[in-house]
């Protein structure tokens, strides 16, 4: 491989990160208030439909942006609802509403089959930056929603671990009653943390319809939802560890796509087993070494003030 | 917290016995569902009245349609008891879908590369064959969760996506049909792999189906294993220490759980479609999650709710001829989900509601 070869490669492996990087944020703040959502897979699918909608509808590309990101929003509060209010089982609640997701995406995104994005994304370079020797290509030849998901993960990082609000987030989800003694709101900070998640899972699949594809398909997310959910645990619930994993597995999918290319007599298919085979080798080394140890101590437990 | 007691029991307090609540939570979810469902129709421009309307006439309106859903529960039945014994035991098998098709795989190969066997010989062939695919497909998580210690919930999903491309990859390529210019199924199977029928067009797998719901309700509650699968979903810690080998039923109770899933998958290439293809399941897999809870994992309750949500899959798959997207089956099914666990919790707060309120008056009362 020359280096060109591998630099595009590289820069193939962040956009193909790029969804697994707003989804997984977004599972990880909701992790760290103590809430589990399942969920990701069917958020990112109403996102991408809601998304393409608007494109196709007002040609207005980052309108699209916002309305992913409110419909993700939207359906996680479904969630917090039955997780936070009422204090139901996370998988389950999580799981149905995955289910939900992808029946309401592929009922709504009906009529949206085989139009082609009116508005797609497309590759902007940054000035100055992207003429850097090798990062400059890599990551500032992007498009702007690339540029975007590399601010969420900074803010995602500096909101964690720098503010009084992040402070409460984790103290949320290390142990709901010390919280609420400290006078935290409990509930609020999930709520909130649900939905925000909610939001950047929608962003995650509007990616995908908007940028990535650019087009609807139905349950066209592929398990990306489901990756994510990993990749929460492989951080460590880090955000930054978490965007090293998502380039991570954003290389895995980009050098199936390549190893063709290089020559190599494969089967197209069998190495779109690739990144779930990853994910699947990458959980159990985890296992293995224990690393889930750290995760967020009130993590699926409900909390109610009177109990 | 310390002084108060907890919660009592459901029964107390309440004069509602707890089938009849359970049964009415159902229908008020299933109306509910329907009702939020019209609203989604009818913000899509659809008449929701003429849509449910076509939809009860596809599941039920004929003998064909009544043919139609039977036929589509029967893989529903199948899967929603794989999925229901394993979430007893508090595994979550949310790769039912992929053992279902690992199942069909396997099937198809003895019907497709196997040597000519007569029919019974390969009917019984196939069927030993799907169990065994459905089986090892749910070992693999079920032995990283048992000498690995890990989580289930993401392995047996990924295996899915893993086997419906191993699909995908033999129906494009060493299996494709001749005949057939690169359509995504093989060569359909011969004769004497095609399951019996019963009447109409259902097939032999109604009988199979049936037999596991029996078999998985007596084996459940009237043997030493069903008591130790109920105990080890209830408590593993206290399970542990009582001495039961917890490891091994994980083994056990996945491989059960995935040779059902295979089951399902023998019947739907054998019964339904004889050949092997691209999207061989509309999700059957994963209806049967929703299927096991909305039933409570129970084996009787599952054969009714399956028959019921293989009726709406039905009915979805016919109105698309009229432009509705047949996905609103799939939303009212996942809506259902919703509002049953919803109301449950809910319920399940009221009463700790009132039953903390009631133990604090009793508690003040009687202190100085």
């Amino acid at each position: 491989m020359t280096t060109g070869q591998l630099i595009a490669l590289l820069a193939a492996a962040v956009t193909a990160g790029t969804p697994l990087v707003f989804a997984g944020i977004g599972e990880l703040v909701a992790e760290r208030s103590g809430v589990l959502n399942l969920g990701v897979e069917g958020m990112m699918l109403v996102g991408a439909v809601s998304g393409f909608a608007v494109a196709a509808v007002t040609h207005d590309p980052w309108m699209a942006v916002i309305a992913a990101a409110g419909a993700g929003g939207l359906i996680a509060t479904a969630h917090a609802l039955l997780a936070v209010t009422l204090g139901a089982e996370q998988v389950t609640s999580g799981l149905s509403l995955a289910l939900f997701g992808a029946g309401l995406s592929a009922f709504l995104g009906k009529p949206f089959i085989g139009i082609p994005n009116p508005v797609p994304f497309r590759a902007v370079p940054v000035p100055g930056l992207s003429a850097v020797p090798v990062l400059g290509p890599i990551l500032f030849r992007q498009d702007s929603l690339v540029y975007l998901s590399y601010g969420v993960v900074i803010v995602a990082w500096w909101w964690i671990y720098r503010t009084r609000p992040g402070l409460h987030l984790r103290a949320t989800g290390e142990d709901a009653a010390t919280a609420d003694a400290m006078g935290i709101r409990v509930g609020l900070v999930r709520y909130a943390s649900v939905v925000v998640g909610g939001g950047l899972a929608g962003v995650a699949g509007g990616y995908l319809s908007l940028a990535y594809t650019p087009a609807w398909t139905e349950n066209m997310t592929g398990g990306l939802g489901w990756i994510a959910i990993a990749l929460v645990i492989f951080s460590t619930w880090n955000p930054l560890r978490l965007l090293g994993g998502a380039y991570l597995f954003g290389a895995v999918d980009a050098l199936g796509f390549r190893v063709q290319l290089l020559g190599v007599e494969t089967s197209s298919i069998l190495l779109r087993m690739l990144p779930y085979l990853f994910t699947l080798a990458v959980l159990f080394v985890i296992t293995v070494l224990q690393r889930q140890a750290r995760m967020p101590g009130a993590l699926t437990r409900p909390y109610f003030r009177e109990e | 917290m310390g002084g108060i007691p907890p919660a009592v029991p459901r029964t107390i307090g309440s004069h509602t016995p707890e089938w009849i609540e359970a049964v009415a939570t159902r229908i008020g979810a299933v109306l509910a569902a329907l009702l939020i469902g019209a609203g989604f129709l009818a913000a899509t421009g659809h008449d929701a009245w003429t849509a449910y309307r076509a939809m009860a006439v596809g599941a039920a309106g004929s003998s064909f349609a009544v043919e139609q859903t039977l036929i589509k529960a029967i893989p529903l039945m199948l899967t929603g008891l794989g999925v229901a014994l394993a979430f007893t035991m508090g595994l979550w098998n949310i790769g039912a879908e992929g053992q279902l098709t690992v199942g069909a795989l396997a099937a198809s190969w003895l019907a497709l590369q196997g040597p000519a066997l007569p029919h019974p010989a390969m009917i019984a062939g196939l069927i030993v064959l799907g169990i065994a695919g459905g089986a090892a497909w749910a070992l693999i998580p079920a032995a990283l969760k048992a000498f690995a210690g890990m989580s289930e919930i993401i392995s047996t999903l990924m295996l899915n996506y893993v086997a419906l491309l191993w699909v995908d990859y033999l129906v494009f390529g060493a299996w494709a049909d001749p005949t057939a210019f690169s359509f995504p199924y093989s060569r359909p199977f011969p004769e004497s792999a095609r399951f019996p029928i019963l009447f109409g067009a259902v097939h032999f797998g109604l009988i199979l189906a049936l037999s596991a719901a029996i078999a998985l309700a007596v084996t459940l509650r009237a043997t030493p294993w069903g008591y130790e699968i109920r105990t080890i979903g209830a408590s593993p810690a206290a399970a542990r220490y009582a001495g039961m080998p917890v490891g091994r039923n994980i083994l056990l109770v996945m491989a059960t759980s995935g040779a059902l899933a295979g089951l399902a998958g023998v019947g739907e290439v054998s019964g339904v479609i004889h050949r092997i293809q691209q999207g061989l399941s509309p999700g059957y897999g994963f209806t049967a999650i929703i299927v096991a809870w909305v039933a409570r994992l129970q084996p009787w309750a599952i054969v009714i709710v399956a028959i019921l949500f293989a009726a709406l899959l039905n009915g979805g798959f016919v109105i698309q001829t009229t432009g509705v997207p047949a996905a609103i089956a799939y939303m009212i099914q996942a809506l259902i989900l919703f509002l049953v666990l919803g109301s449950e919790y809910l319920l399940r707060r009221i009463r700790h509601r009132r039953a903390t309120a009631a133990a604090m008056r009793a508690a003040l009362a009687t202190s100085p």
